[in-house]
């Protein structure tokens, strides 16, 4: 069967790639646009590290199909810093040292953006629920916590 | 393997029935990706239905709210007015995985996949929802505790899908609760699930109910016998205890490493009284 052909767009810019029906939003994104900060954990929906945003709504890109997303809006990692200027969640982060190994900081990442933008100030309980689908492996998740809390307290000085 | 994302029902069951290799629908695809993924499920064709304005909308009818079949947790919970009304249906749909998944999965989803532990379902049940389904005969209604027969398996003919839900006109003093029991506090599968709905009369006492258990039998089960031991009453002692005796004598769990039966049955009891407590309580307030 011949292959879907697409358009999208990501991080803002517009799009065009062509895809299987079997592969996913994740596939599409690392090895046919060559944006590999999401990353690929699991593939079943469990651990986040995939997290991307799809018309706004945080999504496991490893759940969607490439072929689903013609015409939609999608947000990665890549989206996330200005140039050299990074997002201060990301500034955040590296000050908590909130990152071991990093492949599960994209997720966190795109994650908690998300959450900031709906909830700019967050209680520790709201911070753990929202980010109950993301695992990591190493921090043991307080410090990503704390990276959250400081960066919405900077992200609400403006 | 063919993908079809067509803009109407008849579409949808146009392609479904013609079909000739295996099918099926996509929504949320948190459940079918997944399986395809792990080799479970290999289609020919799939058809994705999110791009029918039907399968994603949330209005109101006759009183009542009919619920797209592929409107997403997340949507669910940032309607405006549907938690009032259905607290239980929603805090059941957002017990459904991550914020990720939430972002995802739909209560059509969530009933097709044809689990006995599946969340929303219980609560489905216990609000007294019908599904409104499309199939190359036309359309037709069918209450959610008939639409699955046992794991995996459903009602649906060939060709058919659900396309929405009717959550009917609610009484004043009326309310509904879900609650399950997981080892841990996000991200598990029910050991056990209960929905309960009731309605009030002027004086509190319960004048309607339903009671529906998930994980606890190969489908989710409506107690109509756990229902019966509650109405008439104000939920004292006595009524909670015949409550729990007939939540626990429709039981018929199985016996694996989530829990044993005897631990799956007492639960069941304990959740089927707790979720009519609390619907009790928001029914007052209502
Ligand atoms: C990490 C993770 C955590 C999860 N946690 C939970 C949980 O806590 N509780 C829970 O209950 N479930 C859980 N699930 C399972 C899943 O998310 C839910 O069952 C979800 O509601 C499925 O909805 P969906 O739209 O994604 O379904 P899909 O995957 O799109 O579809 C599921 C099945 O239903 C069929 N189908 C879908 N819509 C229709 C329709 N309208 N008409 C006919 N057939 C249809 C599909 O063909 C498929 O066979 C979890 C899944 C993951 C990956
Ligand atoms: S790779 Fe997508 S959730 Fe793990
Ligand atoms: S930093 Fe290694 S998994 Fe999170």
């Amino acid at each position: 069967m011949a292959k879907h052909h697409i358009e999208a767009i990501v991080n803002g810019d517009p799009v065009e790639f062509l895809c299987d029906t079997e592969e996913t939003l994740l596939d599409v994104l690392r090895d046919t646009l060559n944006l590999t900060g999401s990353k690929e954990g699991c593939a079943s929906g469990d651990c986040g590290a995939c997290s991307v945003t799809l018309d706004g709504r945080l999504v496991c890109s490893c759940l969607v199909l490439g072929c689903e997303v013609g015409g939609r809006r999608i947000e990665t990692i890549e989206g996330m810093a200005e140039g050299e200027r990074l997002h201060p969640l990301q500034q955040r982060f590296l000050e908590h040292a909130a990152l071991q190994c990093g492949i599960c900081t994209p997720g966190f990442l795109v994650a908690s953006k998300a959450l900031l933008e709906r909830t700019p100030e967050p209680t520790e309980h709201e911070i753990r629920y929202w980010l109950a689908g993301n695992l990591c492996r190493c921090t043991g998740y307080d410090k990503i916590v704390s990276a959250v809390k400081d960066a919405a307290a900077t992200m609400r000085k403006g | 393997m063919r993908y079809e994302a067509p803009e109407s029902v008849e579409g949808a069951v146009a392609l479904l029935s013609a079909a000739t290799g295996e099918t099926r629908v996509l929504a949320g695809g948190t459940d079918l990706l997944v399986q395809m993924r792990a080799d479970v499920v290999d289609p020919d064709l799939i058809v994705d239905i999110k791009r029918i304005a039907e399968t994603r909308s949330i209005t109101e009818e006759r009183g009542g709210w009919r619920i797209g079949a592929a409107v997403t947790g997340a949507e669910l919970k940032e309607h405006p007015r549907l938690k009032k009304v259905w607290p239980g249906v929603i805090e059941a749909a957002n017990l459904i995985g991550s914020t990720q998944i939430q972002g995802r999965a739909t209560l059509g989803g969530n009933l097709c996949n044809g689990s006995p532990a599946a969340d929303s379902v219980p609560a489905l049940i216990a609000a007294g929802a019908v599904a409104t389904l499309a199939g190359p005969q036309g359309r037709r209604d069918l209450p959610v505790e008939d639409v699955m027969l046992g794991p995996r398996k459903l009602a649906l003919k060939k060709g058919e899908i659900i396309v929405s839900f009717l959550l009917p006109p609610r009484p004043p003093r009326s309310s509904d609760a879900y609650l399950r029991f997981i080892p841990r506090t996000e991200m598990d599968i029910a050991v056990v699930g209960a929905g309960v709905s009731l309605s009030l009369d002027g004086s509190g006492t319960i004048s309607g109910a339903r009671v529906s258990l998930g994980a606890v039998a190969a489908r989710v089960l409506l107690v109509q016998e756990a229902a019966q031991a509650i109405i008439g009453s104000r939920l004292d002692l006595a009524a909670q205890q015949r409550l729990e005796a007939a939540a626990r004598a429709a039981c018929r769990p199985i016996d694996d490493k989530r829990g044993t039966i005897e631990f799956r049955t007492d639960v069941a009891a304990v959740l089927a009284r707790r979720a009519a407590l609390i619907a009790l309580d928001r029914a007052r307030t209502s």
